[in-house]
């Protein structure tokens, strides 16, 4: 199974500017511990203490916000788009 | 929107205020706080009324005004009361506050105000941070007080508001109300983009007063009571 992640400007550095790569995995977590395993410094920067995403990062499954879904625990199908978004905007 | 932009802001080389230069528009939100001690003449309201999306303005609001004791241009410390206005549409923050809990649920915006309708607010909890320590209050108010919160204010201050403006004095009118904003404070309310962006939000309220034919006579017959003089 796998996905495309998208990477946004500010974590480019971690994948040598790509602004997406392909990884394997059943579910966001899956995906997201593997980018952190091919491409280290990710989690520190996408988890919080208690392995929870951090409350600044949003991520997309396809147009959907995880939180929305099952969190990390949402499903991923293959050839699925997975966004990491910075929760930035508004005054 | 808020997501488009982010990804337009990584794929092009373009600048957005509230993304990828979002600390200068951060730092730049304390203009607000500056403009207002200086049209006090160099004191401070007793309380502000802000209107949160993410909580940035309200927070650096709160930040400008002690930094203008910082540098020496307000004689004692700002003891300003600070408080926000959210749509209930979309409402985390107010919410959280309401909860008594530091935790900010992500919601789906739903609301006419969609200028501040930001799901996740990424500085919600500086703006719960710096409401509890100044003793101030969150409201959250529905479409409808929205919209004659803009109505009230064009009519008695002949301002014209969007909708975020209509948030902000329907949210003043329930922090009134509650006793959180009191009789006896000098407030400020931020009133922060002008009607004409949301003019969808009053276009079932509001009518034109009439319809003419471009005449002396169709404009005479439209305002029988206003009496020919000689200019």
């Amino acid at each position: 199974m796998s996905a495309t992640v998208r990477i946004p400007t500010l974590l480019r550095e971690l994948v040598a500017g790509a602004n997406e790569v392909s990884i394997d995995g059943a579910t966001v977590a899956e995906v997201l511990e593997a980018l952190e395993e091919s491409h280290p410094g990710f989690a520190e920067r996408l988890f919080d203490e208690s392995g929870g995403l951090r409350r600044f990062v949003n991520v997309f499954v396809g147009d959907e916000d995880i939180r929305f879904l099952d969190g990390l625990a949402t499903p991923v199908t293959d050839g699925e788009t997975i966004s990491i978004v910075p929760a930035v905007a508004g005054g | 929107m808020n997501r488009l932009c982010a990804e337009l802001a990584g794929t092009f080389p373009w600048a957005f205020a509230n993304v990828n230069i979002r600390p200068f528009y951060a730092e730049g939100s304390k203009t607000l706080a500056y403009e207002t001690a200086e049209q006090l003449d160099w004191t401070t309201p007793d309380h502000v009324v802000v209107p949160v999306g993410s909580g940035s303005l309200l927070t650096k609001i709160r930040k400008g005004f002690d930094e203008l004791h910082t540098v020496g241009l307000l004689d004692s410390p700002p003891e300003v009361r600070v408080s926000g206005a959210q749509a209930l549409g979309c409402s985390p923050v107010a919410t959280a506050w309401t909860d008594g809990t530091d935790t900010i649920k992500p919601v789906k915006p739903s609301t006419i105000a969609k200028s501040i309708a930001i799901g996740n607010p990424a500085d919600g909890y500086f703006a719960i941070d710096a409401v509890r320590g100044t003793d101030g209050g969150f409201a959250a108010v529905t479409d409808d007080e929205i919209v004659e919160g803009m109505a009230l204010l064009a009519r008695t201050e002949g301002i014209f508001a969007e909708t975020a403006g209509g948030v902000t004095i329907a949210g003043l009118k329930r922090l009134a109300e509650s006793g959180v904003v009191r009789s006896d404070e000098r407030v400020v309310v931020y009133i922060t983009g002008h009607g004409l962006k949301t003019l969808d939000a009053v276009s079932t309220h509001v009518s034109p007063t009439a319809v003419i034919a471009p005449k002396i006579d169709a404009f005479h017959a439209a305002f029988p009571s206003i009496e020919e003089s000689s200019p």
